[in-house]
């Protein structure tokens, strides 16, 4: 357990409807799983937010660092043929 | 069954909800962390809306022209029919929480009955508090086996804790002629029948929390016929004072 009191950070994903992405709704603080997964409900889906709820220890999360963002995500953006815009969309096609 | 016998059978449920729901808000703002805060609050909140439902049918059964408001804010210490358990004052946290989670077993396993009703309203109330009370029953007794299995300070307030409390329990479950009679005609279940489920409930509760179950411990009562400890005239008092001082009061 870290000096802080309120116990180790969980990063909180909240999923709307079912069959929906996950989404990253913000972070809790607990001691346990059980904890964690009450905590986040508590604070994240207290209004009908949510349907379902993941929670993730912190310091399991693994992500990029500024520095990457040259070497990450650049390159795609003069590759014209990466991106599919050749294409004549259907009429009716949504969340595309 | 008389109209009378179920005004107070309504009373009785619904004045443990409001003086439950007012002691935990005093932990509002004193959480001891936001999250908790926040759970205990939001459980607050829940029992404030079931105390609303079950008063607002309270006073159109008792036909007088009364509202849930008149109900909460207008009568005296005498004349609410609340257990002594949910009036006792919260302590410091292992306290309220092993309260909450005693009384949250007891409202679980009686909203169980109550959504079998043969009154259509009752039944209704019942079955949408009962989602919100197996989270709170969740909640609460978490904490509880947290504690039992957590330092030799969380077992040692615990264990006060128990020894606090333990000798109101038995009021939760005093019945009358009144509860006998809102039984008899399918209504409602006379709250000593609760008793046995309630009993193994928290004895598998305690077992998981390394706790005893204290056996012939005497038992203070009294609360389901307005006799009260001196803690619920300190409560209403501050709960009251505002619609008292300023009855036509709006906000």
């Amino acid at each position: 357990m870290s000096n802080d009191s309120q116990g180790p950070l969980w990063e909180v994903f909240v999923q709307k409807k079912p069959g929906q992405p996950f989404i990253h709704a913000g972070n809790v603080h607990a001691f346990d799983k059980e904890m964690a997964l009450q905590n986040a409900r508590d604070v994240y889906s207290r209004r009908n937010e949510a349907t379902a709820i993941w929670v993730v220890p912190s310091d399991q999360i693994v992500a990029s660092t500024p520095e990457d963002v040259g070497s990450f995500f650049d390159p795609s953006n003069d590759k014209i043929f990466r991106h599919p815009t050749f294409y004549q969309i259907p009429d009716g096609v949504k969340n595309l | 069954m008389t109209n009378l016998a179920l005004f107070r059978y309504l009373l009785k449920i619904g004045d443990d909800l409001l003086i439950n729901a007012q002691r935990l808000c005093e932990w509002t703002g004193h959480g001891p962390f936001l999250e908790e805060d926040l759970a205990l609050t939001n459980i607050a909140l829940d029992l404030f809306g079931q105390a609303n439902a079950f008063l607002e049918y309270a006073a159109k059964v008792e036909g007088k022209g009364r509202d849930q408001d008149a109900l909460a804010f207008h009568r005296n210490d005498t004349q609410f029919l609340n257990a002594k358990l949910v009036e006792i004052p919260n302590g410091d946290y292992a306290q309220t929480i092993l309260k909450q989670a005693l009384i949250d077993s007891f409202r679980y396993l009686l909203y169980q009955e109550l959504v079998k009703s043969s009154d259509q309203t009752i039944a209704g109330i019942a079955s949408k508090g009962v989602k919100e009370v197996t989270y709170h029953r969740r909640h609460t007794h978490q904490w509880v086996i947290r504690f039992g299995n957590g330092t030799n300070e969380s077992m040692e307030r615990l264990n006060n804790a128990l020894g606090n409390l333990w000798k109101y329990t038995g009021d939760l479950f005093e019945s009358d002629e009144d509860d006998a009679m809102v039984e008899k005609s399918g209504v409602g279940v006379a709250f000593h029948k609760i008793f046995p489920a309630w009993e193994e409930e928290i004895k598998n509760l305690f077992s998981k929390s390394n706790l005893r179950y204290p056996e012939n411990v005497w038992m203070i009562k009294g609360g389901r016929k307005g006799v009260h400890t001196e803690y619920l005239s300190y409560l209403l008092n501050e709960m009251q004072m505002l619609p008292r001082m300023y009855p036509d009061a709006k906000w």
